[in-house]
């Protein structure tokens, strides 16, 4: 097709019908004024007398104000799960079980509430937060729930004990998904938690304090104090932890890394991603183009696993091209509560500006940018979908991770050249690979460094399959049996 | 040109894609907007064994008036009959403007000498038959025998004339998604001005997944040469919840060219008393009974 005499003008996706608003219905959901530290089954006012603002990133209005943890409200809350973790040890695995089943059929009727309020207080579109943040974290709730009986299965001829306390310190992102992921493995093998949520998006994790209250989870189990950088320091720093959980960005991984360097704190870290993407001239073109899409602008490009770094095979790439504009136009960006919003607000204004930083230094390098032909609001954080071409490997924006709607393109000609370059990074967490063709799929995802390639699919999540990166994308695994390992000590 | 090596389907990710298209949430105006512009897509249908020049009748008047007292309420736009009922059908029609289709070429099957397929499709014209809706023939497609299809379509479309012909591939008997794709490339080269579905006599008839491959196999074809080709999904469209997912899917994958009747059409019949009924929903508040919808 490369040679495809290119005739019809480009399609128009603008004209004559237009969606009109179908906002999702907030008026049920009730967020309080002001949260407290929710720690020993309370919600406790903060030591430090703090409190800091939640806004929507869409409207940038304060949605509440969170209190803010210091050093002292660490504390309290690190003695609060010390002192509730050896009965919650000793419960048979069955009860623990029980608990954690409830915490998933309650998330489930509260779906709707927490779906409205990750989009109010993150900015993704509510379809994603309906149809993939909060079924999975039920999801991941409802497997755990499975294997908190059956650790003895999970490692045969050896006995597994909990870690103790597990502090976990959560992203952005997926505020509540993260949360599930943490929380589900930790509790269901005996561990009590101290959960920190990122400052951006704290809303949900108080509506899973409350949640997890009205569960009826025993007292100290699941202590959860917010705040910035110097709150997950002192959870990181705190002496009576047994093991750190953290999913968030490399520097701060290594930071992590550094400060528990020769302490007996065991921890995993999942951290950021430059994820190839491999378009092979016998993939399936106009899904992969789909395919395409949801790797990269998938919850506007927040997403660690996301295919930021395109490869298409040159005979095809003129086609995978213009079907990329023709999808990128028909995107809708704007008001994440609209169910019909494709693309929601960039999560914070902090996170905008790195985001139009990284394409500034983009066009200063000479790539070729292409902007999707969508509008977006006045008020609020907003990027519209990005293309990048005529960039190398040698380009910052092909290095550094953006986490946002911004694609590079790459071509390549044969197999090795693309292997070679999508493990040219100094990442390793996902990948994806498009080809009909199943012995390709086999030869080239077994030469990729990653931990998880899709092969024509990208951006599917299963608490069965599990989780994690190679290299600087960090260490250890969530989801699966092997997320359980992270949390127990074998004898 | 060689059919053998067309663009390959991936049905897992086609459904996927089908079902984001579902969830789009069409309200307010740009509902009735809708419901409009797919009652004006409607090829209103009868291809029974029962039918007869009365039942014709009452299916034009019904195709020029879809609802009594409701002037703003679009017409359809053609009615579809077998070849013996064009005559009838032109001489209630007449100026109206709604075009008038024929099915041919020995529908629903197609098992018949291509001298009397082709006998078929100039008596259809004669008679004075706008469009022309053939069938391929899917036993010598199934064989590999892709280039006759291509000669037989293009045969068919000779004997049109100036007439629009609409291409069936029946995709309900064509297996798979890469077939439909095959299928949809054959009928386009071979002069197809419109490609359909199904002829409504086998299940699964239109769906939105082979639509969908359809769409894309037009637009691919639009990119190439720059020339339009229409699309119409027949049978098993209902209701109105359905069709809108139809014009969803236009609009996002060929965009607003393609959403007129002269390039998109719902091959139908009981759709359009489910559009009407939706559209007086609209604009009194309230579903009307159904004895206030005639039922031609």
């Amino acid at each position: 097709m490369a040679h495809s005499n290119e005739m019809g003008a480009p399609l128009d996706f603008k004209g004559l019908w237009q969606y009109d608003a179908a906002p999702e219905d907030k008026s049920q959901v009730k967020i309080a004024p002001r949260y407290n530290h929710f720690i020993n089954g309370k919600f406790v006012e903060p030591d430090s007398g703090e409190y800091f603002d939640t806004i929507s990133p869409s409207t940038e209005e304060k949605l509440s104000e969170i209190a803010l943890a210091n050093e002292n409200d660490v504390d309290k809350a690190v003695k609060a799960a010390r002192k509730a973790q050896k009965d919650w040890a000793k419960l048979p695995g069955k009860e623990r079980g029980k608990y954690l089943f409830r915490i998933a059929r309650l998330m489930q009727e509260r779906a709707r509430a927490f779906s409205v309020i990750e989009s109010m207080d993150g900015g993704k579109p509510i379809r994603e937060s309906r149809d993939v943040d909060v079924p999975l974290a039920a999801a991941h709730f409802f497997y755990y729930a499975g294997w908190a009986d059956k650790l003895e299965y999970a490692y045969p001829g050896k006995k597994a004990s909990p870690k103790g306390v597990a502090g976990q310190i959560i992203p952005w992102n997926f505020p509540l998904l993260m949360a599930a992921w943490k929380l589900a493995p930790a509790l269901a093998t005996g561990n009590t938690v101290v959960l920190k949520p990122a400052e951006t998006t704290p809303l949900t994790s108080m509506f899973l304090a409350e949640l997890i209250r009205d569960a009826g989870i025993p007292d100290g189990v699941v202590n959860i104090v917010n705040g910035m950088g110097a709150t997950g320091a002192a959870l990181v720093n705190h002496p009576d932890i047994n093991k750190i959980a953290f999913t968030g960005s490399t520097p701060v991984g290594k930071f992590i890394q550094k400060a528990l360097a020769g302490r007996d704190v065991s921890y995993t870290l999942e951290l950021g991603g430059k994820a190839a993407n491999i378009i092979f001239e016998d993939a399936p073109i106009d899904q992969a183009v789909e395919g395409i899409i949801n790797g990269i602008f998938f919850n506007q490009g927040h997403v660690c696993c996301a295919g930021s770094r395109l490869f298409v095979q040159e005979s095809v790439a003129n086609e995978v091209m213009r079907k990329l504009k023709y999808r990128i136009d028909t995107l809708v960006v704007g008001d994440p509560l609209d169910k019909n919003t494709d693309i929601g607000a960039i999560n914070s204004k902090k996170q905008l500006d790195k985001i139009n930083e990284l394409i500034q230094a983009g066009i200063d390098e000479g790539g070729q940018v292409y902007k999707a032909n969508v509008s977006t609001p006045d008020k609020g954080f907003w990027c519209a979908p990005t293309l990048f071409t005529e960039v190398s490997q040698a380009h910052r924006i092909v290095n550094e991770e953006i986490f946002g709607p911004v694609l590079t393109i790459q071509t390549f000609r044969t197999p090795d050249e693309a292997i070679k370059k999508a493990n040219n990074t100094a990442f390793g967490l996902s990948g994806g690979v498009w080809t009909d063709k199943g012995a390709k799929i086999f030869n080239v995802t077994s030469q990729l460094r990653a931990g998880v390639i899709w092969a024509n699919t990208y951006n599917k999540f299963d608490p069965t399959s599990p989780f994690g990166g190679y290299k600087e994308s960090g260490m250890g695994r969530e989801g699966g049996l092997h997320g359980l390992t992270p949390y127990v000590n074998l004898d | 040109m060689d059919f053998r090596n067309t663009p390959r389907i991936d049905q897992v990710a086609v459904e996927e894609k089908v079902a984001r298209f579902g969830t789009r949430s069409i309200k307010k105006e740009s509902k009735m907007q809708a419901l409009k512009l797919a009652l004006s897509m409607i090829d209103h249908t009868t291809l029974e064994g029962m039918d007869s020049e009365g039942r014709v009748e009452q299916l034009c008047h019904k195709a020029m008036q879809p609802i009594v007292g409701q002037p703003d309420i679009p017409t359809v736009a053609a009615i579809c009959v077998y070849p013996l009922f064009v005559k009838k059908a032109k001489s209630v029609l007449k100026d109206s403007g709604i075009k008038v289709a024929s099915v041919a070429t020995a529908f629903p099957s197609g098992h018949a000498l291509l001298q009397y397929k082709l006998d078929e499709t100039k008596f259809c014209v004669d008679q004075g038959a706008d469009e022309i809706d053939m069938v391929i023939s899917r036993g010598r497609f199934h064989q590999g025998d892709y280039n006759y299809v291509f000669d037989e379509i293009a045969a068919v479309k000779e004997a049109c004339g100036s007439a629009h012909l609409k291409v069936i591939l029946e995709t309900g008997e064509l297996g798979t998604l890469d077939q439909v794709r095959r299928a949809s490339d054959i009928a386009i080269a071979a002069g197809g001005d419109f490609i359909k579905t199904s002829t409504g006599k086998v299940n699964p008839a239109a769906t939105l997944p082979v639509t969908l491959v359809m769409l894309e196999a037009i637009r691919d074809h639009y990119d190439k040469t720059g020339i339009m080709v229409g699309m119409k999904p027949a049978g098993g469209i209902r209701d109105t919840k359905t069709a809108l997912k139809y014009l969803v899917m236009v609009k996002e994958t060929l965009g607003s060219a393609w959403l007129n009747p002269d390039w998109f059409r719902f091959g139908a019949s009981s759709l359009t008393n489910d559009l009407l009924m939706q559209i007086m929903k609209q604009k009194t508040g309230v579903y009307q009974s159904l004895d206030y919808f005639s039922q031609d």
